[in-house]
C-alpha cells in the first residue's frame, strides 16, 4: 500500500463528500444532545480544506497535514475544531518530510492523532465522545500490523453505534447525564466517517 | 506593565464585549482582552484567543477565563501555539463572577497566583441565601 500526497488529498475529498452528504444528520444527533453545530461546523470545515490543499502541490504528507490542521483550527468554531485540528497537526509532525508513508508509518502517525485527541479533549474510552471509535480502531490497527483500512471503517462504524448505549461524560452533552443515552454520539460519527472515507481512498 | 492582564473567551461575541464593558467600569486600568465568537458566528477560535493574549501580554501575567467546554480547548491550544508561554494561566471559575474578581484583584497590583486563586474562588461563592 501507497499512501502519499495523492491519497491524503483523495482521503480528504472523500471525507469531505460523505460529511456534506451527512450535515443534516450531524446536525440531528447533535440537536439532540449538544448544541446542533457539529454538522455545520465540520461541513464548513471540511470544505475549506479541501478547497486549501487542491490548489497546493505538497512536497510531503507533513505540509499536507499542516494545512488540513490550521484551517480546521480556523474555521471550525465547535469541539471538533481544536480536536480535529490537533489531530491532523500530530499526524504532520508524525508524517514531516514523507513523501510517502508505509504501513506502520501511516498507523503510527494515525496513534499519534489519537494521543492528540485524548490530550487535548481530556477523554478516555466509554464517555461518549470520538475517543470511543478511534481507540479501537488504533488497537485493531495496531495489532494487525498493518493498514487494514476496510476492517477499521467497519470496526468504526460498530463503535460509533455502541455510543448510543453510553451516557455522555464530556462536552455539552454531559449536562444531559443519563438523557443523552439512546443517541449516537455526534463526534464519533464524524470520525467514523473520517475512517470510511480513508478506507476508500486507499481502494484507490 | 503594573497589573496582571485578563482574556475573557466566550461562544459569543456579545457576551465577552458585554462583559468587558461591565468590567472597565468598575475597574478601568486593568488590561482586557476578548475573544469571542468565530467568524461572527457561535464558536471559538484558538487562533483569535491567541491574538487575543499577545495583545495584553506583559510578565506581570495573564488570566484567561472561558465560558463552556470547548473554549478551553482552544485557549489550552493557543497557548501551545504561542512563542512566550510563561506567566499565563487558565482560570478555573465562572466567566462573570471569576471576571469580575480578577479585575478588582489585578486592580489591585496582585501576582499572577493571587488573581487566579481569587477568581476561582468564585465557584464557592453563595449568591443567594436559602
Amino acid at each position: 500500500m501507497a499512501f502519499g500526497v495523492e491519497q491524503a488529498k483523495r482521503w480528504m475529498n472523500i471525507a469531505n463528500d460523505k460529511i456534506q452528504q451527512q450535515k443534516q444528520y450531524l446536525t440531528e444527533l447533535d440537536q439532540a444532545i449538544g448544541d446542533g453545530d457539529h454538522g455545520l461546523n465540520t461541513a464548513r470545515g471540511f470544505q475549506e480544506v479541501v478547497e486549501k490543499i487542491a490548489s497546493v502541490n505538497y512536497e510531503d504528507l507533513g505540509s499536507l497535514f499542516k494545512d488540513v490542521s490550521m484551517t480546521l483550527i480556523a474555521k471550525v468554531g465547535g469541539a471538533s475544531g481544536p480536536l480535529y485540528g490537533t489531530a491532523f497537526l500530530k499526524m504532520s509532525l508524525a508524517l514531516n518530510g514523507k513523501k510517502e508513508a508505509d504501513d506502520k508509518e501511516l498507523v503510527a502517525a494515525l496513534e499519534a492523532a489519537l494521543s492528540g485527541i485524548k490530550a487535548r479533549g481530556k477523554a478516555s474510552v466509554g464517555e461518549k465522545t470520538m475517543v470511543d471509535v478511534w481507540e479501537p480502531v488504533i488497537e485493531l490497527l495496531r495489532e494487525k500490523g498493518s493498514m487494514q483500512a476496510k476492517e477499521a471503517a467497519l470496526l468504526a462504524k460498530e463503535k460509533m453505534e455502541h455510543t448510543k448505549e453510553l451516557e455522555a461524560k464530556k462536552g455539552r452533552a454531559a449536562y444531559l447525564g443519563k438523557r443523552s443515552v439512546g443517541h449516537i454520539d455526534p463526534g464519533s460519527a464524524s470520525s467514523y466517517f473520517l475512517f470510511a472515507a480513508l478506507a476508500e481512498a486507499l481502494e484507490g | 506593565m503594573k497589573y496582571v492582564s485578563l482574556v475573557l473567551i466566550s461562544h459569543s461575541e456579545e457576551i465577552v464585549s458585554g462583559l468587558k464593558k461591565l468590567l472597565n467600569q468598575v475597574q478601568p486600568d486593568v488590561p482586557i482582552a476578548i475573544a469571542g465568537g468565530n467568524d461572527g458566528e457561535i464558536g471559538t477560535n484558538a487562533f483569535r484567543i491567541k491574538e487575543a493574549i499577545e495583545s495584553v501580554y506583559s510578565e506581570k501575567g495573564v488570566v484567561i477565563l472561558f465560558d463552556l467546554g470547548s473554549a478551553l480547548m482552544n485557549a489550552e491550544l493557543a497557548i501551545e501555539m504561542l512563542e512566550k508561554t510563561g506567566h499565563i494561566a487558565i482560570a478555573d471559575a465562572p466567566l462573570v463572577e471569576g471576571a469580575y474578581i480578577a479585575a478588582v484583584e489585578a486592580g489591585l497590583g496582585k501576582s499572577l497566583d493571587e488573581v487566579v486563586r481569587a477568581c476561582e474562588q468564585a465557584k464557592q461563592m453563595v449568591k443567594v441565601e436559602h
